[in-house]
């Protein structure tokens, strides 16, 4: 493995090389492979098959794959997904903005800095929960019979358990847990804003929501993709919350292709088919991933562009 | 003068009303969580969820905790997130000494391959991940998870570090190169103490990162020994042997470990930001 460096001179000074740095890849490499490439190689192998957990997997090619997009259930969990994205990553990223933007440009200047780390903190502090203790503290919350919700306010609304607003408590919660994540990233980015952007922009009287659009918004922008392309992720990856509040249900009402997989895996014994869900929502999220990135580097190069 | 305008304009107040009326909301679970656990099922029934609790009734947490054992999850919990922290941010070390200042050849597309494997939804890699468990006898242990959650972790550890690293001071380096130190010695003596800041950002993020997750735990530790706070509490959730006091009770025991550590590492965490920002 060890490669002499070709600079001449060089190999007197550093006689080990630069090969030698490859050693320090090595037990990643081991684990790497076991625990992330062969595991992944296995599951789209086994998408081909039909397999229920135990015995020889017969190979049935893409048949799996020709159900899958026949499967009703399939494509709701993708709606669902849809929703969640709406509700974890465009909502509290729009909400994130004016609050950073006001916490930021507004609380902080006329009421002082305390007031606005206080409130900061306040919105964050669902962040820190466990997803899993997230859903426990709603669950409890909106239990029919004895939850504190419909007990305040006298009414009996089975927020969870009926299928025409279960996915909608579902995103409120989650919009809930979210929100706090960008209102922090927001605030730390608008740190390095130039002020006398801002004070400039004042004393030419732009309102506040001029200043807002025309200042805070681009100045942010590598935050605000951050942001997206992070919450788009994990709403596309979104497990513990169902799990705990809504198993999927009432009916399929809240499935998501993660819960959806789970099923076919450990309840249904249908693991080839559950591999086949697994690898579409994998490549979903690699493709988003890569769309995201792409975006961005335009967005970096036009500003470059500007610059010169 | 400043003061003086803001006395004047109503209209300030309102924003910061209508922002501290969203700061209740937001707390608003937590109080209520918070003072139902502490109430009999009676008194809860008689003066619903928002009466003050009488006294100081520990009933419900007792139960909760002896029910499932409480602190052996919490023990559970610590123990995996505190070698995941720890071996991840070695790993990621390592790797990113190769990548970041070894710049070894192929570096960019490792990179990729760790950014990849990063966003890889579990559920892709959960299925052969237990039939492999299964095989080697891991199935069940907390060594299980230890590892796959320290790959996981170290995957973007890697991917932050090497670009951290990448921006090193070449001249401290190629200084201790002359003076004859080993790779290793520049690694553990020169690269680590200084970039001690981001270690212990990283060390933290992982410990929270793996304490919270649900997933994998949730397949791979189906015994009650080995279950970590957010899969005890998660796979009781909604039992019918709990009531409404119990279960409140429940959700308190999980959101006290978390607010805490948040209490306990903030001030780390944006010393980390802080010294980045600087840098």
């Amino acid at each position: 493995m060890r490669r002499v460096d070709p600079a001449p001179g060089a190999g007197a000074a550093r006689p080990r090389g630069r090969g030698g740095y490859w050693l320090y890849l090595v037990p990643s490499l081991v684990l790497f492979l076991a625990i992330i490439v062969v595991p992944f190689l296995m599951n789209v192998a086994t998408s081909f098959t039909r397999w229920s957990g135990v015995g020889t997997p017969t190979w049935i090619g893409l048949d799996n794959y020709t159900k899958l997009f026949k499967d009703e259930r399939f494509w709701a969990s993708f709606e669902h997904n849809v929703a969640l994205i709406i509700a974890m990553a465009v909502v509290p990223t729009i909400i994130g903005l004016v609050l950073a933007a006001a916490l930021f440009d507004y609380i902080a200047k006329r009421f002082g800095g305390r007031t606005a780390s206080a409130l900061r903190a306040a919105f964050y502090l669902p962040q820190v929960l466990p997803v899993a203790v997230a859903g426990v503290v709603w669950g409890w919350m909106l239990h029919p019979s004895y939850g504190a919700v419909n007990q305040i306010f006298g009414i009996e609304v089975n927020w969870l358990g009926d299928p025409d607003i279960a996915l909608a408590t579902v995103m409120a919660i989650m919009v809930w847990f979210q929100l706090g994540y960008p209102v922090v990233i927001f605030m730390a980015g608008l740190q390095r804003v130039d002020p006398s952007l801002y004070e400039a922009a004042e004393i030419d009287g732009a309102s506040w929501w001029r200043r807002f659009w025309h200042i805070t918004i681009p100045q942010i922008r590598p935050e605000i993709f951050v942001v997206l392309l992070t919450c788009t992720i994990a709403a596309l990856k979104v497990f513990g919350p169902i799990f705990v509040l809504t198993r999927g249900g009432p009916g399929s009402a809240t499935m998501v292709p993660s819960y959806f997989s789970y099923l076919n895996f450990f309840q249904k014994a249908n693991v080839g088919y559950g591999s086949a869900i697994a690898t579409v929502l994998a490549l979903i999220i690699v493709v988003v991933t890569f769309l995201f990135l792409r975006v961005q580097e335009g967005g970096q190069e036009r500003d470059q562009e500007s610059d010169s | 003068m400043n003061a003086d305008r803001t006395f004047r304009q109503p209209g300030r107040w309102a924003v910061l009303a209508a922002l501290a009326v969203l700061a209740v909301v937001m707390l608003f679970p937590f109080v209520i969580v918070t003072l139902n656990a502490f109430k009999s099922p009676a008194e809860y029934s008689a003066g619903g969820p928002l009466s003050l609790p009488h006294g100081f009734y520990l009933d419900g947490i007792v139960a909760f905790w002896d029910r499932v054992d409480f602190g052996l999850k919490l023990w559970n919990s610590l123990l995996i997130s505190g070698v995941v922290a720890v071996a991840a941010v070695v790993l990621s070390l390592l790797n990113a000494y190769a990548l970041g200042i070894g710049r070894v050849r192929g570096r960019l597309w490792i990179l990729v391959l760790f950014l990849v494997a990063n966003t890889l939804p579990q559920e892709a890699l959960v299925y052969p991940l237990y039939y492999l468990s299964k095989e080697v006898g891991l199935y069940d242990s907390k060594l299980a998870v230890i590892l796959i959650f320290t790959v996981i972790q170290a995957a973007f550890g890697t991917y932050l570090l090497s670009s951290v690293l990448g921006q090193f001071p070449r001249g401290i380096l190629e200084a201790a190169e002359i003076d004859g130190a080993s790779r290793r010695r520049m690694l553990w003596g020169i690269v680590v103490p200084i970039s001690r800041p981001t270690l212990s950002v990283l060390l933290i993020f992982f410990f929270i990162w793996t304490w919270n997750e649900f997933f994998l735990p949730m397949v791979f530790l189906i015994s009650n020994d080995n279950q970590t706070v957010p899969v005890a509490l998660g796979v009781l959730q909604g039992e019918k042997m709990m009531d409404a006091t119990m279960s409140s009770a429940s959700a308190l025991l999980g959101i006290i470990p978390a607010v805490a550590f948040f209490l306990i590492f903030q001030r780390t965490l944006t010393r980390g930001v802080t010294v980045g920002a600087i840098k």
